[in-house]
């Protein structure tokens, strides 16, 4: 069995160490490119979304280089991520790419569910070595996490130009070569002192921009246009609303470990706007932008693929929480048709109109 | 005498205007960019140049249009801009007060809404055609009238036809099927002013708060037709600036002033960039699948810009002095 999965930013970082722990071999595609999105964009539907376009391409290379087992996750709710699994794998079976597809559905009461569940890939190892091994992927989507971070603070005040980017990828790398929790411990010391020695300007004034919105276009760098490295190098440190080891811990292990950030703080303030669930991430996303507005950010970015239902709601919503709270935000969609060159525009004259607006601000209160 | 270059590099066309320390306008060019933005500019640099005194100093150049990175940095600009806050900047100086920019140009729109002088919204729509001057052109040429007579036919118009504007090929459509009942030419360019004017306002200016003073610019302002309707739709006075054409490089020029306004020397290579050699070459780059398309662009000889990259491999190498920023 060689198990792939489709690619969401660093997350193949996380399912390759939890499962390469349990001695499971893993094909993860090939990173995200333009010949991805053509496969994809070739044989799914025209109106479908630009990650189901994208996983489509993910499953079709990794079978070139030899994957033969997906493992997918499910959902629920009124948003069509529930189905995608099954719908890829169709589209799959019409190319004639064949593949066993194991479908990990989110728990819904206890994570014992999901224990169930990923048993189809571990088959008969015992229970405390899969639960060590769920614990080995979190970990080390946590140590990417910070190094993504401290990627967002740096990249704005950088004195060489791509500096950032050559550290975060060897940073990376360091994560991503760890076998065991100990190694993990190394690598995690030494990614911070790559990440420390990337040489910086302290006093640079820099603004504050929150990326909010769908996931998939939140994580997956090939599919926002790079959007975190274009806003770093506009001079602006950016927070990213959902992090992956958040996102295990909120929805696949509902919660279990404490004192981590999770998206429930988006919802408790998203309620005066929306306090019912619109399936995908639409609440978090309304509840994101308040709770941003709160910390003083100096404006938002929703993030979406076209047609994603859920953030077609929050854009409706989103103005009003902009009005009431002051917190400028602009939405960019993105579809295989989205040009970087014309999202870049959008970036520097949204980064103007904060810059500006802060100007105004310090010129009434000095 | 002392001024400033403003420079707009469009794909359809490049705008540059020569301004004077008083901020007003004392030549402006328009040239068709034919694919060819460096080319283009260094024509219109010697062509402005022969218009100017021979004694002129230039203090300052900034940039804009989608060609502003490459243009900016062939010329040596102050201020490399955006066009959306160019076109921002260009209307708030020339009608103090302004809080709604409309901009219809050949290949996109945009709405830009300001409030105590500051930008606090903006749209932007470049993929659907019914929205913009090429689509009026497109039409005008299929009725068989000249462009410049459009504005003038379509006020004619006292009962405008009802047209469908949601997209150009229903527009299109609509348009040949409400000809063929007979409808009148100035009903039915009145009508398509007014189609258009919809579409704007659903498409780009959707949702947002258009309060006067309106300024109305772009190529497109020059029909009177268009203003017309867009008063009607909107119920207040539209004013169309002076130079509505060319309000980029406008902006631009201006941003160039506040860019060396602090007694920073300017970047302006010279008008001597009308001679010298350029040349842009490409090669596809087998770093990874993504197979990028990396163009550079040497000044003679040495390379002086890279990009089309979208991992910074390229680009990030020739930039490893001090980084700038752009905003
Ligand atoms: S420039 Fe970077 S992203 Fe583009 S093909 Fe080369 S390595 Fe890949």
């Amino acid at each position: 069995m060689k198990v792939t999965f489709p690619h969401m930013g660093y997350m193949y970082i996380s399912l390759k160490g939890m499962l390469e722990y349990l001695g499971i071999e893993v094909v993860p595609p090939p990173p995200c490119s333009k010949r991805t999105l053509n496969l994809g964009v070739k044989h799914c539907p025209e109106f479908a979304c630009l990650p189901l376009k994208l996983n489509v391409g993910n499953f079709i290379e990794a079978r070139e280089i030899g994957a033969d087992t997906i493992m997918m996750a499910g959902g629920c709710g009124p948003c069509r991520f529930g189905y995608y699994a099954y719908v890829e794998n169709e589209i799959l079976k019409d190319l004639q790419v064949h593949f066993n597809l194991v479908v990990l559905e989110p728990p819904e009461k206890h994570i014992g569910e999901l224990l169930g569940r990923i048993k189809k890939i571990t088959g008969n190892q015992p229970w405390v070595k899969v639960i060590k091994a769920l614990r080995f992927g979190y970990l080390k989507a946590r140590a990417v996490d910070q190094v993504e971070k401290s990627s967002f603070q740096k990249r704005p005040r950088e004195l060489i130009r791509g500096a950032t980017d050559r550290a975060l990828k060897q940073a990376i790398h360091e994560i991503d070569s760890a076998q065991t929790p100990q190694e993990l411990t190394t690598a995690e010391e030494k990614s911070r002192e790559i990440m420390e020695s990337i040489s910086i300007d302290i006093n640079r004034p820099v603004l504050k921009v929150a990326l909010i919105g769908e996931i998939y276009t939140l994580l997956e760098p090939f599919a926002n246009g790079n959007i975190e490295r274009h806003l770093g190098n506009l001079g602006v440190e950016v927070d990213r609303s959902m992090m992956l080891s958040e996102w295990i811990n909120d929805h696949l292990f509902m919660g279990l470990i404490r004192n981590a950030p999770s998206s429930k703080r988006f919802i408790k303030v998203a309620s005066p706007y929306l306090n019912h669930f619109v399936g995908g991430h639409g609440q978090e996303t309304i509840g994101a932008a308040v709770w941003y507005g709160q910390q003083g950010f100096d404006g938002a970015l929703q993030i979406l693929p076209f047609t994603c239902m859920p953030e077609i709601v929050a854009q409706s919503i989103l103005p009003s929480v902009s009005g009431d709270t002051g917190l400028p935000v602009m939405t960019l969609i993105m579809d295989e048709h989205s040009g970087e060159a014309g999202m870049v525009t959008r970036l520097e004259a949204f980064v103007d109109l904060l810059q500006r607006r802060n100007e105004q601000k310090e010129a009434l209160t000095s | 005498m002392k001024g400033y270059l403003g420079i707009d590099v469009g794909s359809v066309s490049t705008n540059i205007v020569f301004m004077d320390e008083q901020t007003n306008v004392l030549e402006s060019l328009y040239l068709r960019t034919n694919g060819q933005p460096v080319a283009t500019v260094q024509k219109g640099l010697g062509q402005i140049k022969e218009k100017l005194p021979a004694k002129v100093v230039v203090r300052g150049v900034g940039t804009t249009g989608s060609g502003r990175q490459l243009t900016g940095i062939v010329v040596g600009a102050d201020a490399i801009k955006n066009e959306i806050t160019a076109h921002a900047v260009a209307a708030s100086h020339l009608v103090p007060g302004v809080q709604s920019v409309l901009e219809i140009g050949g290949q996109d729109s945009k709405i830009i809404i300001l409030r105590n002088g500051v930008v606090t919204d903006f749209a932007m729509n470049t993929v659907c055609a019914a929205g913009t001057g090429s689509f009026l052109d497109q039409q005008a040429s299929r009725l068989n009238i000249a462009i410049e007579e459009f504005g003038d036919i379509a006020l004619r118009g006292s009962t405008p036809v009802r047209i469908a504007g949601r997209c150009a090929v229903f527009a299109e459509s609509d348009m040949i099927h409400k000809q063929q009942m007979g409808y009148n030419l100035d009903n039915i360019l009145a009508g398509l002013c007014e189609a258009l004017v919809r579409n704007y306002l659903n498409n780009v200016g959707k949702g947002k708060e258009i309060l006067g003073p309106v300024v109305f610019q772009g190529g497109v302002a020059a029909n009177a037709g268009m203003r017309k309707a867009f008063e009607r739709a909107l119920g207040l006075e539209v004013q169309i600036p002076k130079y509505f054409n060319v309000m980029g490089a406008v902006g631009a020029a201006m941003l160039a002033k506040d860019a060396v306004s602090k007694g920073v020397p300017t970047q302006f290579k010279g008008f001597g960039v009308a001679d010298m050699e350029y040349k842009a070459g490409s090669f596809e780059c087998d770093g990874c699948p993504n197979l990028c398309e990396v163009i550079e662009m040497a000044e003679q000889g040495k390379i002086i810009a890279r990009w089309g990259d979208r991992c910074g491999k390229w680009s990030n190498a020739l930039a490893t002095r001090e980084a700038s920023r752009s905003c």
